[in-house]
C-alpha cells in the first residue's frame, strides 16, 4: 500500500508530472491514430521534434541558473539565414560555414552572458535586445528576404538518416544528435559546473559566498543556449529549408516547454531530461491538434490552456517539496 | 515635466529625466548634421503620438512588474479590446459610453483572470499571460478574418485632435500616469504594491493580502491595455485583430525598465516609466526623421535598451543605492 503511496507521490512531484503528461498525450495520438507508433512515422515524428528538445536542453542551463535567454528564436532564424548566404549552394564551403556557425552561436551566447553577468543588466532585456539586434541586423544584412541555397551535405543532418534500419526504417540524424545533446546535458549536470549553475539558481548569494563563481558559470549557460540554437539552426534548415522566419516566436514556446518539464523560472530546480521531455510533450501536442484538424487558428488557444493548466497543477505541491521527496528512499 | 518622486529615489529618476535630455539632445544634433529639425513641429507632433500608445501599456506594466509580476498578454488585450471598441460602437455616436465600458469590463476581466490564476493558483506569471495571451490570440485568429466594426468620426477624435502640437491621447496618457503616481505614493493598495514586489512573505506576514494587491495591479494593467485598445479603435478608425503582431508588450517592458523600474519587482514608479516611453518615442523620431533603414532601427533600438539598461544597473542592484522599503515617516 505505501508503494503504491510512493509511486503517486513521485508521480505527481512537477519533474515526473511531465512524464505522465507525454505518456497521456502519446495515448491521446495513439487513440487517434493507431498507425502512429509504427516505426517510420515515430522516427520522423522524433525527426521532426528533435530541434525544439535540443532548444529546451540549452534553455534549461539558462533558466536553472536563474536567467531567461529569449533570443534563441532570432539566433536560429540568423543561423539559418547566415548559412545560406555563406554557402550559396557550394558543397566545399559547408564544413567552414559549420565552424563559423558555431563561433558565432558561442559569441552570442558569450556576448548576452557577459552583458548579464558583468554589466548586470537582467538577462530578460539583454535577450530581448540581442534578439531585436540579431532580428534586424539578418534582415539589413540580407536585404529583407534571404538569399542563397544551403548545400546537400549541409541539409544531411536535418533531412537524413541511417536508412534501411529494420523496423524503424529510417534512424534520423537528427535523433542521435538530440540523444547525444541529451546524455551530454545530463553528464554536464552532475559536474561540478552543473552544481554550482543549480546553486546559482537556487541562491546566488550563498552560491557565490561559498566560493562559487556564479558569473562565469551563468555566462557558460548563455554560451551553452547558443551552442543549442546553432545545432537547431543546422537541423530545421536542414529540414525545413531557408526562411529568415523560421525561429520566430520559437523562444516562447522553449521557455514554454522547460516549464511544462517542472523546471522553475528563477531557478534552482528541475532536471534537464524533463525539461527535452516538456519539450516532446508540446511537439505530441501539435501532432494530435494535426489529427483531430483542430483548426490551425484555433491551436495557440488550446496550447495557452494546457500550459497553464499544467503548469499551476505542478505548482500545487511546489511549497512541500521535502514532502514529496523525503519517502522515497526509505 | 517635474514630478517630484520620493525623496529618496529623486536621484534614479533624476539620472532617467536627465538620460531622456540626453537622449534628446544626441538626436537632434544628429538630425541637425542631417539637414534636419527634430522640433520641427510634424516631428513634434510625431514624437508626441508615439508615446501615448506605449504610454498607456507601459503604466500598467509598471504596476505589474512593482509587485514582480509581469503581463505579456497586454498586446493582444489591446488588439481584442479594438475589436470590442468598433464592433459595440458599429457606428453609432450614442454607443461609445457602453463601448468604452464594454472595453475596460473586458480587459479587467482578463487582468483579473491573470492575477487570479498568478497569485491563487501559483502559476509563475510569465507562464499565465502568455498562456491567456495565446488564448486571446486563438480566439483573434478563428473569430476574425479582417477588421471588423466601426468606430464614429467622434470617437476616432481621441485618436487624432491634437491641442497645438500635443495629441489628445498623450494628454490622456499623462492623466492616466498622474492618476498611477498618486495611486502608487498616497494609497493603501499602492504601497502594499511595493511591499509585495520587495518581498512577498514579509508582506504577507505584516498583514498584507498579497493575492488581492496582486489582483487589483493585474487589472489595472489590463484596463490600461484595454485603453490602449481604445486606441487603437479610434486611430484605425475600426478593430484589428492584426495590432497584436506588432509585440507592444515587448516595447511597454522594454519603457518600463528604462524607466528604472526593477524586473524584480518593489522598486520604481510610473514617473520613471513615462521618461522610459518618452526615450523609445525620441529615438523612433530621430530614425524617422534621419530615414534610417527599417530593421537598422531594430538593431539601435535593442543596442539602446541594453546599453542605458546597462549604465544604471550598476547603480541600481547596488545595495547600498536601495531605498528604504518603508521610508520613515511616510506610512499614512
Amino acid at each position: 500500500m505505501t508503494r503504491a503511496k510512493d509511486l503517486l507521490l513521485r508521480a505527481t512531484n512537477p519533474t515526473a508530472t511531465v512524464f505522465v503528461l507525454l505518456v497521456l498525450v502519446f495515448a491521446a495520438v495513439f487513440a487517434m491514430n493507431p498507425g502512429f507508433f509504427q516505426g517510420p512515422s515515430l522516427m520522423a515524428f522524433l525527426k521532426q521534434a528533435a530541434p525544439l528538445v535540443i532548444l529546451a536542453a540549452g534553455q534549461y542551463f539558462v533558466i536553472v541558473s536563474g536567467n531567461f535567454d529569449l533570443s534563441v528564436g532570432a539566433l536560429v532564424g540568423a543561423q539559418v539565414v547566415i548559412a545560406a548566404r555563406l554557402i550559396d549552394g557550394e558543397e566545399s564551403r559547408t564544413a567552414p560555414v559549420l565552424v563559423a556557425m558555431v563561433l558565432f552561436g558561442i559569441g552570442v551566447g558569450l556576448v548576452n552572458g557577459l552583458i548579464t553577468t558583468a554589466l548586470k543588466v537582467q538577462s530578460f532585456i539583454t535577450t530581448l535586445g540581442m534578439l531585436l539586434v540579431l532580428y534586424g541586423a539578418i534582415r539589413l544584412w540580407t536585404g529583407g528576404a534571404p538569399t542563397g541555397s544551403l548545400s546537400e551535405s549541409f541539409r544531411v543532418f536535418g533531412r537524413m538518416g541511417i536508412e534501411d534500419v529494420p523496423v524503424l526504417g529510417q534512424i534520423p540524424w537528427a535523433l542521435l544528435i538530440m540523444i547525444a545533446v541529451g546524455a551530454g546535458s545530463v553528464l554536464l549536470m552532475r559536474t561540478r559546473f552543473g552544481r554550482v549553475l543549480m546553486a546559482a539558481g537556487d541562491n546566488e548569494r550563498a552560491a557565490a559566498l561559498s566560493g562559487a563563481r556564479v558569473g562565469a558559470a551563468r555566462t557558460l549557460a548563455f554560451v551553452l543556449s547558443g551552442l543549442s540554437a546553432t545545432i537547431a539552426g543546422v537541423l530545421i534548415g536542414g529540414f525545413a529549408g531557408v526562411s529568415a522566419q523560421v525561429g520566430d516566436g520559437l523562444e516562447f514556446t522553449v521557455i514554454t516547454a522547460v516549464v511544462l518539464g517542472g523546471v522553475v523560472l528563477g531557478g534552482g530546480r528541475g532536471s534537464v531530461l524533463a525539461a527535452m521531455a516538456g519539450a516532446l510533450v508540446i511537439e505530441a501536442l501539435f501532432t494530435l491538434f494535426n489529427q483531430m484538424a483542430l483548426p490551425a487558428t484555433l491551436r495557440p488557444a488550446v496550447q495557452g490552456a494546457i500550459i497553464i493548466a499544467a503548469v499551476a497543477y505542478a505548482a500545487r505541491r511546489r511549497p512541500v517539496p521535502t514532502a514529496t521527496a523525503t519517502p522515497t528512499p526509505s | 515635466m517635474t514630478q517630484r518622486p520620493h525623496q529618496p529615489r529623486l536621484g534614479t529618476t533624476a539620472l532617467i529625466y536627465l538620460a531622456l535630455a540626453g537622449v534628446l539632445a544626441a538626436g537632434a544634433v544628429a538630425t541637425a548634421i542631417d539637414g534636419g529639425n527634430l522640433f520641427a513641429t510634424a516631428n513634434l507632433v510625431d514624437m508626441l503620438t508615439r508615446t501615448s500608445l506605449t504610454g498607456f501599456l507601459a503604466i500598467g506594466m509598471t504596476l505589474v512588474i512593482l509587485c514582480r509580476s509581469l503581463d505579456l498578454s497586454v498586446g493582444y488585450t489591446a488588439a481584442l479590446s479594438s475589436l470590442v471598441a468598433a464592433t459595440t460602437m458599429d457606428g453609432q455616436v450614442a454607443n461609445i459610453p457602453l463601448a468604452v465600458a464594454a472595453v475596460l469590463l473586458v480587459s479587467g476581466l482578463i487582468g483579473a483572470a491573470n492575477g487570479a490564476v498568478t497569485a491563487y493558483l501559483g502559476v509563475n506569471p510569465f507562464i499565465t499571460t502568455l498562456g491567456t495571451g495565446l488564448i486571446i490570440k486563438g480566439y483573434l485568429d478563428t473569430q476574425y478574418k479582417g477588421p471588423a466594426g466601426d468606430v464614429p468620426a467622434l470617437f476616432q477624435q481621441f485618436g487624432y485632435t491634437r491641442i497645438g502640437p500635443v495629441p489628445v491621447s498623450t494628454v490622456v496618457m499623462l492623466a492616466v500616469a498622474a492618476a498611477a503616481i498618486w495611486f502608487l505614493r498616497s494609497t493603501r493598495t499602492g504601497h502594499h504594491m511595493y511591499a509585495v514586489g520587495g518581498d512577498a512573505d514579509v508582506a504577507r506576514m505584516s498583514g498584507i493580502r498579497t493575492g488581492r494587491t496582486l489582483m487589483a495591479a493585474h487589472v489595472l494593467c489590463g484596463m490600461t491595455a484595454g485603453v490602449a485598445g481604445l486606441l487603437l479603435a479610434a486611430r484605425f478608425g475600426t478593430g484589428s485583430a492584426e495590432a497584436y503582431t506588432n509585440l507592444y508588450e515587448l516595447d511597454a517592458i522594454a519603457a518600463v525598465v528604462l524607466g528604472g523600474t526593477l524586473l524584480l519587482g518593489g522598486k520604481g514608479g510610473v514617473a520613471g516609466t513615462v521618461a522610459g516611453v518618452a526615450i523609445l518615442a525620441v529615438l523612433d523620431t530621430v530614425f524617422n526623421v534621419m530615414q534610417i533603414d527599417p530593421f537598422a532601427k531594430d538593431v539601435l533600438r535593442g543596442a539602446v535598451i541594453i546599453a542605458a539598461v546597462a549604465i544604471y544597473a550598476r547603480r541600481q542592484l547596488d545595495p547600498a543605492a536601495r531605498r528604504p522599503r518603508f521610508a520613515e515617516g511616510r506610512a499614512s
